[in-house]
């Protein structure tokens, strides 16, 4: 390739410009570290003797772990331009689905490769009303919220559905520690390396930034875009598979209660984290960053004894206050 | 009534009004011509209020004015009926007529009062059939231009201005609006009437102004005795210099493209031409006249009935297609169509052919990387960092990535729709220069201007369009300026 003459100040250039081109990404990534380095502060404080221990640090990830896998699928869907409203319910579906008496017969193995399959299937569907049937993405999921929630509460019969002692495997994913900290933070920490690499190292990736920032320019530049917008959706539900896998582990059971309000908590997420509606832009990390702080949040409440309506009073505030000032940042990107 | 003298209006780059003076008369229609980007959609836009003008004076009824906002000049009655209907397609009939100045008591809309105003507005135009409570997303084209009308009529209006009527309207619809238009004069209101209809003019006008480069080069002519030579060599004598490469070392070889009786109703018929490799094939004609639209039916992005053949065998509709066959667009709306403001210049010229830079998906962004930093020096790209947002580049340079886009990955044809739109004379001749370097190494290019001068002086052969049929089919070294606008406006094949 070329003349080393030409290519390595090509390369010397190219770095330097990258970085700058991602600068205002990484700065308000520094902005989220800073908000997150601020609820630390806060709990060392205010509860110094609970907070810094590894048992609440790892209840923190724990309890993290579930919204975040569903996060990563959905910072998928809203930089391509979409929203998934069907998420918590998805992965409801998933749970009660895979713990049926009868899929509970076929081993852990089967179990988890169940709720991943009928996960992925529901988002298909919802990708299929939005990309070939032309349904606003806001309606096709919601209606997928509705249904699926229903489709849950049916065959659980609204009951909680435990899983069995010689299924226990799922549970030990939660259980098991390697280097004190459980399975499943690593499978979270997995998917969210997964993910990252997907969106910034693959075409996959490259073309859900164009989709999301630009349809009409992708269609013109050869890009299937339906076909794409049908596969984010495939990908959030796969998320909400992996997601149902976690909460099974975590609570033992299956239930169509489960993941109540999910959509919310993942898309404050995304959008805390700097990726915008309107698609086009956004991180993984961002959004993780996103998360992590609303988890702290709800840690924080809980460690100091104060009541939920408080907490979710912050977390409303937060989301208006993260959104403001990402305005102020994409003012100062204006040429 | 209304004079307008030494108006100046400058944009980041460009001069768009270099000192136009106007002046028009209550009750006459005043025509104002000129050539794509001559500005008189500048100047309207002075006189609607959404533009401020630079430097010039606005004098109304002996009074200096200065419409500050669209509400001023609907105030000081002026109205603007523009060519893209600026209707809200949800509201009914009656709440487009009135929307902004609603007959209201303490905020409530009396709907019953609104309607029976439109209602007579509506029977004062002719068309008592207009439903005032009908949903205006339902109406026709030619019944929305109704409503438009109006509306500027409900403001009480004395001066409307009417960018291309007819342009959405079919024969006999233009006939009553010409009725309306005569009627509007006899009561005293002036009309600033922009079309390229010759005829149009010729039947309804009683001055013309003619627009050239941002400026007035013939203020008031009598426009039924005005010869149309006249009025030609006016609008075309110009002041910017074309700069073309020459067109030698070029040589057309086998046909690349071949189109057959492409047809999509109301928009184009029966449309047949080819292109060769290494040839330069440009389609002349006025906006609406169909040339984008064929465009976008040989790119598969829109149907049509016909047949479209690359390398003689048909292509399949839909672009993953038809650039998976090797042909390339540059669109007629860069930023709307074609680039990702937000990435780099370099995901922006690999966008169309992503695949090659990845193995099972896989993105080998330092090839990537390399091939845009390759093509950006070799088509000039400033700034040239390809890591940059394309979005901080001048027009020329994002229109060159947008050509850069399509060098890779072997094309065969390019579709160049207006691809000096909006780009400094400067980056225009370095522009004409890729493309005639694009045509030497044998690709097929198919382009579309809407500056006469730009198709006769990069194209090989040329195709002049008019109201969606092929009325002329020539080599370019056989046509001038002159001729072509002429064919464009008065539909006389040469």
């Amino acid at each position: 390739m070329g003349e080393p003459t030409t290519d390595r100040p090509a390369a010397r250039t190219a770095a330097p410009a990258l970085s700058s081109l991602r600068g205002f990404g990484e700065m308000r990534h520094l902005g989220l570290l800073g908000a997150l380095a601020i609820l630390v502060v806060v709990g060392l404080v205010t509860r110094p003797a609970n907070f810094a221990t590894a048992s609440n640090l790892v209840s923190i990830l724990s309890l993290a772990a579930t919204i975040g896998v569903i996060t990563v699928g959905a910072t998928f869907v809203i930089i391509g331009g979409g929203i998934d409203l069907s998420v918590g319910a998805v992965m409801a579906l998933a749970s009660v689905w895979a713990t049926t008496v009868a899929t509970q017969s076929f081993g852990p193995v089967v179990m988890a490769i169940c709720a991943i399959l009928v996960g992925t299937g529901a988002g298909l569907v919802s990708g299929l009303l939005i990309a070939y049937g032309r349904m606003v993405p806001f309606i096709a999921t919601l209606a997928m919220l509705v249904a699926a929630r229903g489709l849950a509460q049916r065959m659980s019969d609204r009951k909680t559905q435990l899983i069995q002692p010689e299924n226990s495997f799922i549970v030990e994913l939660s259980t098991t520690r390697v280097l004190g900290i459980p399975m499943l933070v690593y499978i979270f920490a997995l998917v969210v390396v997964l993910g990252w690499i997907l969106l910034n190292r693959t075409t996959f990736g490259r073309r859900t930034y164009a989709v999301g920032g630009n349809p009409e320019a992708a269609r013109l530049a050869g890009i299937d875009v339906r076909r794409h917008t049908m596969l984010l959706y495939a990908l959030s539900g796969l998320c909400c598979g992996i997601a149902a896998v976690l909460i099974m582990a975590r609570t033992t059971t299956g239930s169509s209660t489960h993941g109540d309000l999910y959509e919310l908590d993942a898309i404050a997420a995304v959008i805390i984290g700097g990726t915008l509606l309107t698609g086009g832009r956004g991180t993984i990390v961002g959004s993780i960053l996103g998360l992590l702080i609303f988890t702290l949040i709800t840690n924080l409440f809980i460690l100091n004894g104060l009541n939920t309506s408080d907490q979710l009073i912050a977390k409303g505030l937060i989301i208006v206050v993260a959104v403001l000032l990402q305005r102020r940042n994409l003012k100062e990107r204006a040429p | 009534m209304l004079v307008m003298k030494g108006i100046v209006k400058q944009f980041p780059g460009v001069r768009a009004l270099d000192g136009v003076d106007l002046d028009v008369r209550a009750g006459e229609v005043h025509c104002l011509l000129g050539q794509n980007g001559a500005g008189k959609s500048t100047l309207i836009k002075v006189l609607a209020g959404a533009h401020q003008p630079d430097e010039g004076t606005i004098v109304f009824n002996g009074k200096e004015v200065r419409p500050g906002s669209p509400i001023d000049a609907i105030r000081l009655g002026f109205a603007t009926i523009y060519q893209e209907l600026d209707l809200v397609d949800g509201l009914s009939v009656a709440e487009n007529i009135y929307l902004g100045h609603e007959h209201s008591t303490f905020g409530f809309v009396n709907r019953a009062a609104v309607r029976a105003a439109a209602s007579e507005v509506l029977t004062r135009l002719g068309h008592p059939e207009i439903r005032p409570s009908v949903e205006v997303g339902r109406l026709s084209p030619a019944a929305k231009q109704v409503v438009s009308m109006a509306r500027a009529l409900s403001h009480d209006a004395r001066l409307i201005i009417m960018d291309e009527p007819s342009a959405a309207l079919a024969h006999d619809e233009v006939a009553n609006l010409f009725r309306i238009i005569r009627e509007l004069t006899a009561e005293g209101v002036a009309v600033v009437y922009i079309s390229h209809r010759l005829e149009e003019i010729r039947e309804i006008g009683d001055r013309v102004t003619v627009l050239k480069d941002g400026r007035t080069v013939a203020v008031g002519l009598p426009a039924r005795e005005t010869p149309t030579g006249q009025i030609v060599s006016l609008m075309t004598g110009r002041n910017v210099e074309y700069v073309f490469p020459p067109k030698t070392g070029r040589s057309a070889g086998e046909e690349v493209l071949k189109v057959e009786n492409l047809t999509a109703p109301g928009v184009f018929a029966d449309v047949s031409f080819s292109v060769r490799a290494g040839e330069i094939v440009g389609l002349a004609g006025l906006v609406g006249s169909g040339r984008s639209e064929i465009l976008e039916a040989v790119y598969g992005a829109r149907s049509a009935s016909g047949r479209v053949l690359l390398d003689g065998t048909p292509v399949r509709r839909g672009v993953v297609g038809t650039v998976r066959r090797g042909m390339g667009l540059a669109p007629e709306e860069r930023k709307a169509q074609a680039l990702l403001l937000d990435q780099s210049v370099t995901a922006n010229i690999t966008l169309g052919t992503l695949p090659e830079f990845a193995k099972f998906g896989w993105l080998d962004r330092k090839r990537e990387r390399s091939e845009a930093k390759r093509l950006a020096e070799m088509l000039d790209i400033r700034p040239p960092d390809p890591e940059r947002p394309i979005r901080t580049l001048s027009g020329g340079n994002q229109q060159k990535a947008v050509l850069a886009r399509w060098l890779l990955g072997g094309r065969k044809l390019l579709l160049l729709d207006e691809p000096t739109r909006g780009v400094d004379v400067g980056a225009r001749a370095e522009l004409y220069a890729v493309i005639h370097d694009l045509a030497k190494q044998g690709i097929g290019v198919l382009l579309v201007s809407s500056e006469v001068p730009e198709v006769l002086g990069l194209a090989d052969r040329v195709l002049v369009l008019r109201e969606g049929t092929v009325i002329h089919q020539g080599e370019a070294a056989e046509l001038d300026e002159h001729r072509v606008l002429d064919m464009i406006m008065n539909g006389r094949a040469a």
